[in-house]
């Protein structure tokens, strides 16, 4: 094992930046945004762990990964043992690596998070994924025993996949049913080229598939097949089919046609790859002024997107002010950099148009800030008489997304809530109904990728359990 | 693959008239549960765009799915030189709410051009459940009229016309339509065809109180509930038409708002189709 450096120069070295695209460079193109560690950059980043014992990195972590041995493997230069020590409890790690908001988690956790200098614990994870798949590093599959049970998952999203992939390591046979005619979910659809390449969620995919899930696209759960009829045909269910559905603010002239939702401008970008139109079929317009409704990540993804492909003016208009934007602070300030504007205290209220239904403008009222809210949050509060005109002709409508009723109508005796998420316990992801089980953003609203993992992995436990207990009842 | 059966393998392909086509689809598990009125999507490769095709008729025993396709743009023009044994790279279904059939007594269905091949599952529902269906079918000329024959064979009556007057009456559908409602006691009445001849079949029915139902050919990218684009007003409600519909009150859409949203893409699909003439 390659020594520490002393303690005393792991405290005063300063975290190494990871090296970006040049703003002018990068928002003229898909590519990623954030280059990647050198060799050298991770071993110096590293080198700054404490190695603390225990660790209180983990506990922000939602998937449990092993992070001090992994850090400690980079250091020694045993990058794919840092690798393999990653996906013992985390089968995305490519994926957490770009997406996860380790500010609020495990870096928050990191003890030198209070000198203002966590290890990058984000940077290093993707290093180390990066370098596996570079390497084709591969994941010796002990061979477990078969259980002869079938579970079958619902969406193919982070939540679906992290159970899928715990669930055929302990050998039960997984199935993986996914309504669109590529994988991946949210970050196949959602998540932009320049924050996750699709590439790297192919290889993350192929990887799951090697141990052996199946996963079957175009089959629409609650349509093409009822969740009661896979209760009957698996051995379990997890259903981790997200909260799909676009939200709209109910204001005049949202459905005028330059009105898009967040999941409609994101899907034809990048599940159709829009951006590389006629080339692809699948068509998407790009305004001259555009005005993008909400500032939480999806907010951030639409308004650069939308600056990629060659919009003059991008606004980001937000009824509250930065400081209580739900996007990562990461995202803000990537996208203040590539001159996206933002808007705040501003509250759209009427979408304006003409006699062919082209958006001419918006009309919006000026907000303050009150007393905390439910959220915690000073409630805005709009100012008579401020109302205004943006000249604007695109509107995109990012400010969240809710249960899709489909999957739910078909699952007869799994209890929802009242805005039509599963109601699961919370230890296991069971629901009301004996063999299905429930995680991700289906059960709580539109959140965070490690917090669907997070799920996965509870749900895999749990499942595996419930399996063995019937198993046993059975004989 | 499922169940050992090659899925979303075209098995049929017959050209009814001058660019309409009809195509049978193996794909059981979309037989299985296909009713009156749903809709697939379809892609023809790995480049293509998603687009949604009303089901003309399902055989759950063969486990495949029919359709029928007028070529419009790219996608339905490249799907029209595709041949028996060839596979579609996406196909999935079945999407949207059924038809509401029930026993009404009698009925009126109205087809214009491929909305016949919508119209004929709901007319055969229709008349399995004991209507008295008149049926309405209209095209530009002669040579367009399609699935006559089919509609005949569970309608009580079939009006034919053509906007030539090559045969049947002359004139438009929504013309045949009004004559019917001032001789018959006309229950409900549906129409599938192109969003104006729909617009104009509700203004006809509408001093007659008859409830209309339309079946809306929206914009459609996941057809699952998930983008949107497809959302239209009913009764000063937004509603999504591949979740809540495709089928709607006629007479509660904001007819003008749809046609508006139809033309959303006119310009990119002028483009696509341009480019694909060249190259073929």
């Amino acid at each position: 094992m390659a020594e520490m450096i002393p303690i005393k120069e792991r405290m005063s070295r300063s975290p190494r930046p990871m090296p970006e695209q040049e703003v002018k460079e990068r928002v003229r193109n898909f590519d990623e945004v954030p280059l990647g560690y050198s060799k050298e950059d991770a071993i110096y980043e590293a080198q700054r762990c404490l190695q603390c014992d225990p660790p209180s990195c983990v506990n922000g972590c939602p998937a449990e990964v092993r992070i001090p041995e992994f850090i400690r493997k980079i250091v020694d230069e045993d990058f794919a043992g840092a690798y393999l020590e990653i996906l013992k409890t985390n089968s995305l790690p490519a994926v957490c690596g770009r997406v996860c908001p380790q500010e609020t988690q495990c870096q928050m956790a990191c003890v030198l998070s209070k000198r203002g200098k966590p290890i990058a614990i984000g940077n290093l994870e993707r290093f180390v994924a990066d370098w596996a798949m570079k390497h084709n590093v591969e994941e010796k599959h002990e061979k477990v025993k078969k259980s002869g049970k079938r579970v079958a998952v619902v969406g193919s999203g982070p939540a679906g996949l992290t159970c899928a992939a715990d669930l055929a390591k302990m050998g039960h046979d997984v199935t993986i049913f996914e309504a669109l005619h590529k994988a991946g979910g949210v970050l196949t659809y959602g998540i932009p080229e320049f924050r996750l390449p699709k590439r790297i969620v192919k290889h993350e995919l192929e990887k799951i598939k090697k141990l052996g899930v199946e996963i079957k696209t175009d089959i629409v759960i609650g349509l093409t097949k009822g969740v009661d009829e896979l209760r009957d045909e698996f051995d379990a269910v997890f259903l981790a089919n997200g909260a799909g559905a676009p939200q709209f603010l109910n204001i005049p002239g949202e459905n005028l046609n330059d009105v898009y939702s967040a999941n409609e401008f994101l899907t034809r970008c990048n599940l159709m790859s829009a951006y590389r139109f006629p080339e692809f079929d699948t068509p998407i317009k790009i305004g001259k002024k555009i005005a993008v409704i909400g500032a939480g990540n999806v907010a951030m993804d639409v308004a650069r997107t939308a600056l990629r492909l060659g919009a003059g003016e991008v606004h980001v208009v937000y009824r509250r002010t930065r400081e209580e934007a739900p996007a990562r602070l990461e995202e803000i300030v990537r996208a203040e950099e590539e001159g996206v504007q933002f808007d705040f205290l501003t509250l759209p209220v009427r979408v304006l148009g003409d006699a062919k239904g082209n958006v001419v403008g918006m009309e919006c009222v000026k907000m303050k800030l009150g007393e905390p809210d439910e959220s915690g949050r000073r409630k805005p509060i709009a100012i008579e008489g401020s109302n205004f005109i943006m000249q604007v002709d695109m509107v995109i409508n990012a400010i969240g997304t809710t249960a899709n009723p489909i999957v739910s109508r078909s699952a007869t005796d799994v209890r929802t809530d009242k805005r039509g998420y599963f109601i699961v316990d919370d230890e296991t992801c069971a629901t009301s109904k004996k063999g299905i089980f429930a995680g991700g953003d289906i059960i709580r609203g539109s959140a965070t990728v490690i917090l669907a993992i997070g799920d996965g992995k509870r749900a895999a436990k749990a499942i595996d359990k419930y399996l063995s207990e019937q198993g046993s009842k059975d004989h | 693959m499922i169940g050992g059966i090659l899925t979303n393998r075209i098995i049929y392909k017959k050209e009814l008239a001058p660019g309409i086509f009809l195509m049978d689809v193996e794909a059981p598990l979309v037989a299985e549960k296909a009713r009156a009125g749903q809709f697939v999507i379809l892609m023809t490769g790995e480049k293509g765009e998603r687009i949604p095709i009303t089901i003309a008729d399902y055989d759950p025993k063969r486990g495949t799915v029919r359709m029928v396709f007028q070529v419009v743009g790219k996608t339905t023009a490249e799907l029209s030189t595709m041949k028996v044994g060839d596979t579609l790279y996406s196909f999935v279904g079945p999407l949207g709410r059924p038809s509401k059939i029930d026993k009404y007594g009698t009925v009126a269905v109205v087809g214009g051009g491929t909305g016949v091949a919508s119209i004929y599952p709901i007319a055969r529902a229709l008349n399995e459940a004991g209507n008295r269906v008149i049926s309405i079918i209209g095209a530009k000329t002669r040579n367009l009229v399609i699935m006559e024959e089919e509609m005949r064979s569970v309608s009580a009556k079939v009006v034919v016309t053509t906007d030539d007057g090559s045969y049947g009456k002359r004139g438009f559908v929504t013309e045949a339509l009004r004559e019917v409602l001032k001789e018959e006691d006309v229950k409900k009445v549906w129409v599938v065809g192109p969003a104006i001849m729909m617009k104009v079949a509700c203004d006809v029915t509408r001093p007659y109180n008859v409830e209309t139902i339309v079946s809306l050919n929206a914009i459609m990218v996941d057809g699952t509930g998930m983008c949107g684009t497809c959302r239209v007003t009913v009764s000063g409600k937004t509603k999504f038409t591949c979740v809540d519909g495709p089928e709607f009150d006629g007479h509660s859409v904001d007819w003008d708002e749809f046609l508006n949203r139809l033309n959303r893409y006119r310009a990119q699909e002028q483009l696509a189709f341009e480019l694909h003439k060249r190259r073929s």
